[in-house]
């Protein structure tokens, strides 16, 4: 029995942990809220140098061609320090789409250039609120050119080129389309948020120049193994999360004190803050074998992707609500961290599909057995 | 990562399954023993063969092995239809280690090696009608007379003291000071005279535990494990062994049977299973169930590496056992009225869930309330500070009690 990361890998994480300490504290995610999410390029510029842009991206890519584990690693450090930063939308989403299903010639012009960080991507498929399937889709493709609106997309007033998920009449109903973003058919719009520290566009598309990737008719099929394995590296982020806002909380209630001593002394506290512990371990454990199935692309990664995506969607909405409601009054300040959480993890938990729609696809991994396949 | 043995672990793997298999006791040898008869003649087998309480030292009846070895074992012999032998685990799981760390050494090789052949079993009395998760308030006196003591008082919640041959408990021999200083630790004979057994009918119609009661119960001074005042630490050792044997979250129902159900019964003439809200629970619980098992990878890997595995270990119960009670309450309501029939002590499919919803309760209360588990985690992994307590630092006669 071999489940936990390597020493490399513990290394990894030391470094990363100790880099967004000094260049990435709580007062570099406040100036992005308060300025309206203005891209920090110079922090998204470091990281992309020390190659996290680059970890799983082959070295014939110019990328680093490690494993999964240690994207793992560092989407858990992002997440733990509340990084505003495109990382998920062009890594977990755009770059691992183009690995997925670009042609020859599509990788070679996009994934050394999203390996260094000169480009980002971002994966465009909701069209307004609600769900959007296969059949609800209306933005259309006609020979090398799409058309239709896209909103809100994550980092999509900074992407360079978008992923596209377009209406096909043929096979599953959806077909996958490469554009670039800096061109006359597209107009991009900032969106407002609940979490200016992510920033997301409205993207409408006038006949933009579009490459279709991978086949036509294929695009639901493979929206669906893009979320699956995006899902692992999300959940690690709001694991991170989680775990951030459990030690905020308890630090807070060590110091604070009411009746004569300090709040973490009671019990209504302390069993808070042990629930918090409690569901933060099962999304880590989760999260752990989720990595392992996305690393060894396991036939079972679909129901390792739920119960990994689940797990952190519930830890980090409770550990961000339960952390403002540990610091009391305070916590529902401005000045203070605490909403941070709060913002991030409503935003994280609707990203790639929302918890209902996670709870349905686990199931549906029990129903076709895939426990029976699990180490 | 990988979940793969190293090679002294697929060594000793293949060993193990390979005795396993050419000795476990076929049907016919069973045939017609009590289920007592048959943990005690498939115990006394592993012990001569160095298969029983493995990571003992050899001359009390073990191998030296490691954890992990341990762990592997468990797992082969889950794999065989070998006879139950839950019967020992207490006296191995809990008095053994205690022994191990406090007994004399004539004591040790008197005692160990039944306790690891299954021909002495042993029963645990700690719990008190006035000391359950206040576990040191316990009332049970013991007064000194020349050699011995003289016990007397009432014990609760004792698995198994009705066929135990010996015990371990905790006593007050002196009440006159504060009341973790006022406790000794003693093993005695559960035959001894003045001692009286009776089963406990819980609310699933079942009876696993006993109240002991004690009449001026003699035990020799020789029987005393640490020093007299030294009670409390030496339960430690005991408490901490029942948490690392408690720690799995196993038992009652779980979400495949659930899903089976879910199946099986219609809302609105579709399958349960169809229903959204319905596959929601189904998610969330299977997402424990998981959480659990990886989280018990991780532990492994620790004992793998010859490390302690991480407080990660401590949620097991906490998570296991509501969620089993959660998972059995909604599966009942999915059977709508036919869900209030059951015939207890069947163990069909039909009486899983009513079966799991009456014996759940006392899972979520033994080795450790949900509460105390929560305030472990609270203090010991998460570093935060105890309760102000009303009986520290005052004489036991003079703290508050109810009764």
């Amino acid at each position: 029995m071999n489940f936990e990361f390597s020493e490399e890998q513990n290394l990894l994480r030391e470094q990363a942990r100790g880099f967004l300490q000094d260049n990435c504290s709580t007062k570099v995610v406040r100036e992005s809220l308060e300025n309206g999410g203005e891209f920090n390029k110079e922090l998204w510029r470091k990281v992309a140098e020390m190659g996290w842009t680059s970890t799983v991206i082959p070295e014939e890519y110019d990328g680093l061609g490690l494993s999964y584990f240690e994207l793992s690693v560092i989407a858990d450090e992002l997440g733990r320090a509340l990084a505003p930063l495109p990382f998920s939308s062009s890594v977990y989403l755009g770059t691992e789409a183009i690995l997925a299903a670009g042609s020859n010639t599509q990788k070679e012009s996009w994934l050394p250039k999203l390996a260094s960080g000169e480009a980002i991507a971002t994966f465009a498929i909701a069209e307004g609120n609600g769900q959007t399937t296969a059949a609800s889709l209306t933005t259309t493709a006609e020979g090398a050119s799409i058309t239709g609106t896209k909103v809100p997309v994550p980092d999509g007033d900074i992407a360079d080129v978008a992923v596209v998920v377009t209406k096909s009449a043929t096979g599953d109903g959806a077909s996958w389309y490469l554009v670039p973003l800096d061109q006359p058919g597209v107009h991009r719009e900032k969106v407002s948020t609940l979490d200016p520290s992510r920033t997301y566009a409205t993207i409408t598309f006038n006949a933009a120049s579009a490459e279709l990737m991978g086949a036509e008719g294929n695009g639901w099929a493979s929206t669906q193994s893009l979320y699956d394995r995006a899902a692992i590296l999300f959940a690690w982020e709001q694991t991170g999360g989680s775990d951030a806002a459990l030690e905020m909380a308890k630090n807070y209630a060590l110091g604070r004190y009411a009746f004569g001593r300090p709040i973490a002394s009671y019990q209504a506290i302390k069993h808070k803050l042990a629930d918090m512990y409690v569901k933060n371990t099962l999304a880590r454990s989760n999260c752990y074998y989720g990595a392992w199935a996305l690393d060894s692309n396991a036939p079972n990664l679909p129901l390792a992707a739920a119960t990994a995506r689940v797990a952190a969607t519930q830890a980090y909405y409770y550990a961000s609500k339960e952390n403002i409601q540990t610091h009391g009054g305070m916590g529902f300040t401005w000045e203070f961290d605490c909403q941070f959480h709060y913002r991030r993890a409503k935003v994280l938990s609707v990203v790639i599909g929302n918890e209902s729609q996670w709870q349905d696809k686990l199931v549906t991994g029990l129903e076709a057995g895939l426990d029976e396949d699990a180490a | 990562m990988d979940f793969k043995d190293s090679p002294e672990e697929a060594t000793f793997r293949d060993q193990a399954a390979t005795w396993l298999k050419a000795n476990v006791p076929a049907p016919a040898e069973l045939d017609g023993l009590s289920e007592m008869e048959r943990g005690k003649l498939w115990q006394k087998r592993k012990a001569d063969a160095g298969w029983a309480c493995i990571r003992w030292p050899e001359e009390y009846g073990g191998r030296g092995a490691n954890a992990i070895q341990q762990v592997i074992l468990n797992q082969e012999e889950s794999k065989v239809a070998a006879p139950a032998t839950g019967q020992f685990s207490i006296g191995q799981g809990m008095a053994a280690p205690t022994m191990m760390t406090w007994a004399t050494e004539e004591q040790k090789t008197r005692f160990l090696p039944k306790l690891a052949s299954g021909e002495e079993i042993w029963c645990q009395l700690f719990s008190e009608p006035a000391g359950g998760s206040d576990l040191a308030a316990l009332r049970t006196k013991a007064v000194k007379d020349g050699d011995d003591w003289v016990i007397n008082g009432q014990k609760i919640w004792t698995s198994g003291a009705h066929y135990s041959d010996w015990g371990i408990l905790v006593l007050r021999t002196d009440p006159d000071v504060p009341k973790h200083q006022g406790l000794s630790y003693f093993f005695l004979d559960m035959k001894s005279p003045g001692i009286e057994i009776k089963p406990i009918k819980q609310i699933s119609g079942a009876a696993n535990f006993n109240e002991v009661y004690f009449t001026d119960v003699r035990v020799s001074d020789t029987q005393r494990l640490g020093e007299v005042g030294q009670g409390w630490q030496v339960a430690l050792t005991t408490l901490m062994n029942e948490r690392a044997s408690i720690g799995g979250g196993g038992g009652g129902a779980g979400v495949k049977q659930a899903l089976k159900l879910a199946n099986s019964v219609n809302i609105d003439d579709k399958p349960a299973s169809k229903d959204r809200q319905v596959r929601a629970k189904l998610a969330d619980w299977y997402v424990k169930e998981a959480g659990i098992k990886y989280t018990g990878y991780r532990s492994m890997t620790a004992l793998s590496r010859g490390e302690i595995p991480g407080p990660e270990n401590s949620i097991g119960k906490l998570v296991g056992a509501p969620k089993s009670q959660d998972l059995a309450s909604f599966a009942i309501d999915l059977q709508e009225m036919g869900g209030v029939m059951w015939s207890p002590g069947e163990n069909d499919f039909d009486n899983l869930f009513q079966s799991s919803f009456m014996g759940i309760p006392g899972l979520r209360i033994a080795g450790g309330t949900d509460e105390i588990m929560a305030n472990i985690i609270a203090e010991r992994v998460l570093g935060l500070p105890q309760e102000p307590r009303m009986d520290k630092g005052i004489p036991f006669t003079e703290v508050p009690t109810g009764s």
